[in-house]
């Protein structure tokens, strides 16, 4: 096998990473700042691409693209106000029932409203085609998807590095009772980052909804996925979460070139390798909280 | 992710506790249960779950359609049909809900599954129990061979009938002989079977086996294959994926575009309305469309459609199909005795299976022989999202035995207990 073809699959491992990448830092930096482990996120990702499959027909599809994540960034902000913030003292076991509970209720409310089959949903006209350079070729689609995800975690970067609200965020992920005593309220800033991770979850859903089945359970499959990329990372580590996203798409996508069986599974022996070398993930950060 | 298996031992004890529980309700209450004996009643279960869900969902509306209708003309020898329908999850759960069915419910027959896996447990339970179970999804040939049973009747076609039925397509476009192919395998039994009778086929007509990847039936992302597909550069490639994984695949091979066809050896209408126009592509088998031009085909597609506000699909119309067979079998035989009906349905009596032609059961393994066809994408724009498709004419053809595509008796040797 030419070393050429190795390199594709490399590559498209790290495009598969980035799309990991969209829902596990969602769910990294709520569990950080929160410590809830949304179990919902996967059913969350689902409600973004039915609202994306249900809105495009009506207002086309670049403002599906901007409405539908908004939508359910909003689900996340609404759902943090009357539900989340009961458990942010409580035993974790409490949150991660009533995430357990609510990822139920979304899925079979999807079930109940738009059957069990997969929805019709596809690439629109103008992103079809594919990008041809030398030997290697590249959907449009897939380099557009790429192009977004990258963007947001630029501004998801700066929001956290760069602005007086990132540095609450970040101050609240070490040390929540020191920024309390400095007399900042937290509320409205989990509020905020709430909407922003499963706002981001609800793109991710947007931007797979063309080339994956739009179905109710479709967030299982990339929930669990995700869920390894954070535990891998570093519970609150950005830079963590990113390194190991490109790592399991990368590991992910070779798996699946050279033993498809084991495709599924290389997840889990990297995540067991990395967990007996480095029990805090490859980047986990001390947590006050956690220590 | 699937749904974890109930352990055994707790679904035997359940079993057991609802046997003695239908046993002592039995002795106490024996009034009430014969005031139940006025109805004839269908214990339904498929699964509405996981994977297979999407084609469970068809096959609840199939049957609660073909019951409403044998209800509306009068029921069967003058009792009404009662319909008792269960998620069947996997093969323990099945297993026990169909024993609770048999037991406790007092059901008189068993219809449905669409795992083969799942469909072997029930059709344990209803040999024991001395009770017809009308399989309706189950592919595997072993259920017609190695593990028959004279209790089980098969509406589904097996995977020999399947692989046989788009083989005939691929041969006659001279896609077969001196062809290198690719084959992408659902790695569970049933995809390693399909997999199997899928390369026996190419192999006894001359194709040339470049590899076969088994895919995880969680896998949601094809890209990595897709690239190695146009490494590799086979002349076709050759799906025997399942389920949701269908849909997945197609989507993503029009998204690379990539110039090689694409065929497959087991399709649901389904997985072809969640591709969608543009994405599906190929030549694929079937058991039966919405399309299908036979008289009793399109007035069943019209009920359908008004009861239901979709047309259906392959899996319903084996679900519909086993409520009409069996009210058939109970008002000609005026019987609803087991052994009665299984002599009539063995008799060879010709059935009408919403095709051109009508079907009947092999006696020497209760196949339902019916006609098949093969769907390749519509040419040009689709009038609705569901006509995306064209349905070939049947296979086999007008003046061919409907022998032909299953397996003989020498290829899949069932002896029945």
């Amino acid at each position: 096998m030419s070393v050429v073809f190795l390199f594709e699959q490399v590559l498209n491992g790290l495009l598969l990473g980035i799309y990991y990448l969209l829902i596990a830092l969602g769910l990294s930096i709520i569990f950080s700042l929160g410590g809830i482990v949304n179990l919902a996120h996967g059913a969350l990702f689902a409600v973004g691409a039915y609202l994306m499959v249900q809105i495009t027909p009506l207002v086309g599809y670049g403002p599906a693209f901007v409405i539908s994540p908004i939508v359910v960034a909003v689900l996340g902000m609404i759902l943090e106000r009357l539900f989340f913030r009961r458990f942010y003292k409580s035993d974790p076991v409490l949150s991660l029932l009533f995430t357990f509970g609510l990822a139920m209720i979304l899925e079979q409310a999807l079930r109940m409203a738009f059957g069990a089959s997969p929805l019709q949903f596809n690439i629109p006209q103008f992103l079809r085609g594919q990008a041809m350079l030398g030997d290697f070729m590249y959907p449009y689609y897939r380099i557009g998807m790429l192009g977004v995800a990258l963007f947001v975690l630029v501004g998801l970067w700066a929001l956290l590095h760069r602005t007086a609200f990132g540095k609450v965020v970040r101050a609240g992920i070490q040390d929540p009772e020191m920024v309390r005593a400095l007399g900042i309220s937290l509320a409205p800033v989990l509020t905020a980052v709430c909407g922003i991770g499963i706002g981001m979850a609800g793109l991710a859903g947007v931007l797979l909804a063309p080339i994956t089945g739009v179905h109710p359970a479709m967030g299982h499959e990339i929930m669990t996925a995700a869920f390894v990329v954070v535990v891998i990372g570093g519970l609150g580590s950005f830079w963590g979460v990113i390194v190991a996203a490109l790592l399991v798409g990368v590991i992910r996508g070779l798996t699946s070139f050279f033993i498809p069986p084991a495709s599924e599974a290389s997840l889990y022996l990297l995540m067991l390798v990395v967990l007996l070398l480095r029990p805090r993930g490859l980047m986990g950060e001390r947590m006050e909280r956690l220590e | 992710m699937e749904k974890k298996p109930t352990s055994a031992v707790s679904t035997e004890r359940r079993a057991v506790i609802g046997a003695a529980a239908a046993g002592a309700s039995a002795l106490a209450f024996p009034s009430i249960l014969k005031a139940q004996s006025n109805t004839y009643k269908i214990g339904h279960l498929t699964p509405r779950t996981g994977f297979l869900g999407p084609m469970g969902e068809y096959a609840v509306m199939g049957v609660q359609l073909g019951v409403d209708e044998v209800n509306a003309a009068g029921g069967v020898a003058g009792r009404k049909l009662e319909l008792l329908m269960e998620d069947s999850v996997n093969p323990q759960t099945a297993s026990s809900k169909a024993q609770r069915m048999v037991e406790r419910d007092k059901v008189d027959i068993l219809i449905g599954e669409i795992s083969s896996a799942s469909g072997l447990a029930i059709s344990q339970v209803a040999t024991r129990a001395q009770k017809i179970f009308m399989q309706t999804g189950c592919n595997s040939d072993d259920l017609r061979g190695k593990s028959c049973s004279r209790y089980m009747f098969h509406l589904e076609a097996n995977n020999s009938m399947y692989v046989r039925t788009v083989g005939r397509a691929l041969l006659r476009d001279n896609m077969v002989k001196g062809k290198r192919w690719m084959a992408f395998t659902a790695d569970y039994a049933f995809g390693h079977d399909l997999f199997e009778k899928t390369k026996r086929f190419m192999d006894e007509n001359g194709a040339i086996f470049v590899s076969n990847d088994m895919i995880p039936t969680d896998a949601t992302e094809f890209s990595p294959m897709i690239l190695k597909i146009r490494q590799q550069k086979p002349d076709l490639v050759m799906s025997n994926l399942a389920g949701n994984q269908t849909t997945n695949f197609m989507k993503q091979y029009r998204e690379f575009n990539l110039p090689i066809p694409l065929a497959g050896a087991d399709l649901n209408a389904a997985s072809i309305w969640g591709a969608g126009e543009g994405s599906f592509s190929g030549v694929w088998p079937i058991i039966w469309t919405h399309q299908v031009q036979a008289p009793s085909a399109k007035a069943f597609t019209a009920a359908f459609t008004k009861r239901w506000g979709r047309p259906p699909d392959n899996q319903a119309i084996a679900d519909y199909l086993a409520v009409k067979i069996l009210a058939r079998a109970i008002n000609e035989t005026k019987s609803t005795d087991t052994q009665t009906l299984i002599k009539f349905l063995e008799s060879g009596v010709r059935f009408d299976v919403l095709r051109g032609r009508e079907g009947y059961f092999r006696p020497w393994d209760h196949q339902l022989l019916f006609e098949m066809y093969t769907v390749s994408p519509i040419t040009g724009k689709a009038p609705n999202k569901w006509d995306l498709m064209t349905t070939s004419a049947p296979v086999p053809g007008p003046n061919e035995s409907l022998e032909v595509l299953a397996p003989s008796q020498k290829e899949n040797a069932c002896t029945f207990a």
